[in-house]
């Protein structure tokens, strides 16, 4: 028992030694972070939607910048406002570097958030934030690359929209390093996106 | 515009019922209501509060005339999916505050008759009902605060 015990600590010593000097020569490494890191998922590489500035834009249109993603929907009293509340905050914590994080809202209920509900929603919390939107097909195609759940569920006279409540974070290089949950603090989005910018 | 007039009406006859409301002497008292603010044409907004009773109680029906449907919500986060249900009643165990709050329950304000302005106030008319089966109805006032507030940071601060 002893031996191998003892075998086996030192055989796991080692590994994290390694994984030390490893992490170390790379800059491109995120290091404690409060989110989960995503740099080894291949979802959501990519999307082609509607900006609320009546473009089409894809990913890639935001290169150079931290990309923030969201998916929600107007007419949700709680999660999504508090959501993009946190991502005007995130800005501001950030301060001077605050114009390098682009805020991005996806809707998952394009039937009824009109472009023009959508872009004086966003703009509501930071005039720099853009809303995207797709036709059903396209949002459920943006939602199953992302990996992002979403369903209609009726209430007694309306329908509101269950949905996952993470936040994305893509590097300046267009590649998603973070999934933030609805439960951390401003702070800590804001520590983890500043590693996100200062990745070569 | 016709529906700011009629708004404007409604908070009129809602000011006198709510002095009405306070002489009875109400079993269950509201703290710091308010209604999120919306932008042009958006069709539902939510209403958050606190809630204590002196007595076991539940609230059991909410109506506004600033909206089409009034429902009682609940939100849940179930492995980061964020789930919203409608409740038939909310429990108001005797002597505890229930919070009505991002995060938790809400009032959902459902096919709004028109935008909800920062600033303005939305009635509200809370009915509660006691293990007894008696009813009990408190008209508030909800003052509208900007769309932007709320509890960030997943409720840990606390705005007022």
């Amino acid at each position: 028992m002893k031996p191998s015990m003892s075998r086996r600590y030192f055989l796991s010593l080692a590994f994290s030694a390694s994984a030390v000097l490893y992490g170390c020569s790379r800059s491109d490494e995120l290091k404690d972070i409060h989110g989960i890191d995503m740099s080894g998922t291949d979802i959501g590489r990519d999307f082609l939607l509607t900006g609320t500035d009546g473009q089409q834009h894809r990913l890639a249109d935001f290169k150079g910048k931290a990309v923030l993603v969201f998916f929600g929907f107007t007419q949700c009293p709680d999660v999504c406002p508090t959501a993009l509340l946190r991502a005007a905050e995130v800005k501001k914590l950030l301060g001077k570097d605050g114009d390098q994080l682009q805020v991005l809202f996806i809707t998952v209920d394009p039937e009824r958030d009109t472009p023009e509900v959508l872009q004086a929603y966003v703009t509501a919390f930071d005039p720099s934030f853009m809303g995207l939107y797709g036709d059903l097909d396209q949002t459920a195609k943006t939602a199953r690359d992302f990996k992002v759940f979403y369903a209609k569920i009726p209430t007694g006279s309306s329908y509101t929209m269950d949905h996952t409540a993470i936040t994305y974070v893509y590097d300046r290089s267009g590649r998603l390093r973070l999934g933030l949950r609805h439960a951390q603090t401003a702070e800590e989005y804001a520590a983890d996106i500043r590693q996100i910018l200062a990745l070569d | 515009m016709s529906a700011t007039s009629k708004l404007s009406t409604w908070t009129l006859a809602t000011a006198s019922v709510l002095l009405v409301a306070a002489s009875a002497h109400a079993q269950v008292t509201v703290d710091e209501p308010w209604v999120r603010a919306t932008v042009a044409q958006q069709q539902a907004t939510g209403a958050f509060m606190r809630l204590s009773s002196k007595a076991d109680s539940a609230l059991v029906q909410a109506d506004s005339p600033a909206a089409q449907h009034v429902e009682i919500h609940e939100m849940a986060m179930e492995n980061d999916v964020m789930k919203m249900r409608q409740i038939p009643r909310l429990a108001l165990p005797a002597g505890q505050a229930v919070e009505l709050k991002p995060g938790g329950y809400h009032i959902m304000l459902i096919d709004l008759k028109a935008q909800v302005h920062e600033g303005s106030h939305v009635p509200l008319t809370l009915t509660f009902e006691s293990p007894d089966g008696k009813r009990e109805t408190v008209n508030i006032e909800a003052p509208v605060r900007p769309l932007a507030s709320g509890s960030p940071s997943g409720g840990r601060h606390h705005t007022h």
